[in-house]
């Protein structure tokens, strides 16, 4: 296990903001610490780091005991949500800080330097301050800086949190690729539950202070180990008293096996979704249902028409508390 | 200002207002300064030059130089670690510590002198004690020092500490993840994110070092040669009679006025760039 984390609490003043945490993150993996804001990701983050201490608890990495080493004796490097550039330092100056902290000679320095900001596509922007980039190329900038000293592990607190949603997604792939590239043990925050699926290998979600689950993205989504999981990880809708994902309700024309009759409320266009709002005659709960526009328009949906439903996949539903 | 702004108010009051501000500023300032200049070159260059050439006026000098430039160098030391100590640190006392740290600024210098002899002075605290080791601080070069130190104290500290809390603490914890120590961190990151505030700070201080009198006045006993600081020897010939003396006055007030337009002119090629950060 590349990062091991056993039974951290941590207190600020009364707040608990950890609560008997323990984690294993196995070397080379991409792990997305996904969860609400004021869930404790950043401060379990920022604990492996050597930036925070935990009150109880340990930390190993790579089998050494680090629970209070100072960060600059851990092998961690750390990207920070808003950057923390160095602010009166140029791009190459930046990336090269850790090396020159190391006293490496000046040759391999230049080289390593420009070899990590090729691959963060910044070699011409190396002679200019951090202030003169855009947020994107800052934040790639941090990156760089971070990769430079071969950090054992990768921190990243929200590292795409500024940027908006275009360039998100741009570095999104790029750090997926980045990562198998150099394979690093990496762990990045984020309380977008599609970035947390779409890049990582394993999902940890965390709430109030706590670890709800772990697993593959694709385990969390299928088989969530309960309600917040479920909710946080994709939409929801209720049908029948049960939690349902809307893409896995089936709408059928005419009365079918186990299907409930339902009339639509409302139908509304999203892009090239199309959501369908029903009411069902018994029980009358309200569930609405994501179709493709082709599904829409076999159905002949409109509101007011009568439609069945059942739901499609085995039911992954829970009952509403 | 806004296209709308510039015409609003009369043509009138806008020529009252400002004859109004340059009479103010021609009655206050340049009135005095210019009358400084007039009475210094009154009788040509050859009397200045024997003011320039009095013993005691180059010993004032020097002693005002060495005085300044070591109270300056305690007050950047201190002021960049006060500083430090204030943003970065929580500990009991400090809100007090920072409101102390203003004091020098409402308290009159001469209450400043006074409580140094009362802690120095020969029946003061300490005073007997450092006297029977052979340190005279009062009447001596120490207390110059020291009532200069205290007098600009706040200066480096008030500019330091804003652009340190702007700058915050993540620039030092990356750097920490990067590997550096302490050390490293201090050199590397924070003395090059201050140094335009630093520099401003320190231009100020020497200026208020320079040109400090009341303090000074109390714990120097002004000795010709010895403990007198060039605001205190244009004190002092200025009382003396003679035209000489009234000469050497005006010159070493005419040459205090200079070092002051300089510091203006540092000061305002700094200011810029300390914004820009
Ligand atoms: N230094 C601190 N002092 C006091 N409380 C803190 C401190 N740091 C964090 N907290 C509290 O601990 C809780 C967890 O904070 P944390 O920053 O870990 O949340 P997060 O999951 O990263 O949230 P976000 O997504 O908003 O960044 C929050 O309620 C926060 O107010
Ligand atoms: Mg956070």
């Amino acid at each position: 296990m590349s990062i091991s984390v056993s039974g951290i609490n941590k207190r600020f003043g009364d707040f608990v903001a950890l609560d008997n945490v323990s984690l294993e993150v196995p070397t080379g993996r991409l792990t997305a610490l996904l969860g609400p804001s004021g869930g404790g990701k950043s401060t379990l983050l920022r604990i492996i780091a050597g930036l925070e201490f935990p009150d109880t608890g340990s930390v190993e990495i790579e089998g050494v005991q680090a629970t209070w080493l100072p960060p600059q004796k851990r092998s961690v490097g750390f990207v920070f949500q808003h950057y923390a550039a160095f602010k009166h330092m140029t791009v190459f100056k930046n990336v090269a800080f850790g090396l020159e902290i190391r006293r490496k000679p000046r040759a391999e320095i230049r080289q390593r330097v420009m070899e990590l900001l090729e691959l963060v596509h910044l070699e011409q922007f190396a002679d200019r301050l951090p202030s003169q980039l855009s947020g994107g190329q800052r934040q790639r900038m941090a990156l760089a800086r971070a990769l430079a000293v071969q950090p054992e592990v990768l921190l990243l607190d929200e590292p795409f949190g500024a940027l908006d949603a275009q360039v998100r997604k741009e570095l999104r792939d790029w750090l997926r690729n980045l990562h198998d590239e150099m394979n690093v043990t990496t762990i990045f925050v984020t309380h977008d539950q599609e970035e947390a699926l779409e890049v990582s290998d394993e999902i940890v979600v965390i709430n109030g202070g706590r670890i709800e689950q772990v697993g593959a993205p694709a385990d969390l989504y299928d088989r969530p180990a309960n309600d917040f999981v479920m909710k946080f990880l994709g939409p929801v809708t209720t049908l029948d008293g049960q939690l349902v994902r809307p893409h896995d309700i089936e709408l059928l024309a005419a009365p079918g096996q186990e299907a409930i009759e339902a009339t639509v409320t409302r139908l509304t266009r999203v892009g090239f979704e199309v959501r369908a709002e029903l009411r069902t005659s018994k029980g009358g709960s309200e569930p609405w249902v994501q179709l493709t526009r082709i599904q829409a328009q076999e159905l002949d949906l409109e509101p007011g028409r009568s439609v069945w439903l059942r739901t499609t996949h085995a039911p992954k539903t829970l009952a509403v508390s | 200002m806004a296209p709308g702004r510039r015409r609003s108010g009369s043509p009138l009051v806008r020529w009252v207002l400002r004859i109004i501000a340059v009479g103010y500023v021609l009655g206050l300032v340049a009135l005095p300064v210019g009358t400084v200049v007039q009475h210094t070159f009154e009788n040509g260059l050859e009397p200045v030059l024997e003011s320039l050439r009095n013993p005691d006026f180059q010993a004032a000098a020097r002693l005002g130089v060495f005085v300044a430039v070591i109270s300056v160098l305690i007050n950047t030391v201190f002021g960049i670690g006060i500083s430090i100590l204030i943003v970065r640190y929580r500990f009991p006392g400090r809100r007090l510590l920072n409101a102390i740290i203003d004091l020098p600024v409402s308290i009159s210098p001469i209450v400043v002198g006074i409580a140094l002899i009362f802690v120095y002075g020969t029946n003061g605290w300490f005073g007997p004690a450092l006297n029977s080791m052979g340190i005279q601080i009062i009447f001596a070069t120490p207390a110059l020092v020291l009532a200069t130190v205290i007098v600009a104290l706040p200066l480096v500290v008030r500019e330091v500490i804003p652009v340190l809390e702007e700058a915050g603490t993540e620039q030092d914890q990356a750097a920490q993840s990067l590997g550096a120590n302490g050390f490293q961190r201090f050199v590397r990151i924070t003395l090059p994110t201050i140094r335009w505030a630093l520099a401003y700070g320190v231009v100020l201080s020497l200026a208020r070092s320079l040109g400090e009198f009341g303090a000074v006045r109390v714990v120097s006993g002004s000795v010709a040669g010895v403990s007198q600081t060039p605001t205190l020897f244009v004190n002092d010939a200025y009382q003396e009679f003679g035209a000489q003396a009234e000469q050497d006055a005006f010159t070493a007030a005419f040459l205090l006025m200079c070092v002051a337009v300089l510091f203006i002119v540092v000061i305002a090629l700094l200011r810029p760039k300390e914004q820009n950060q």
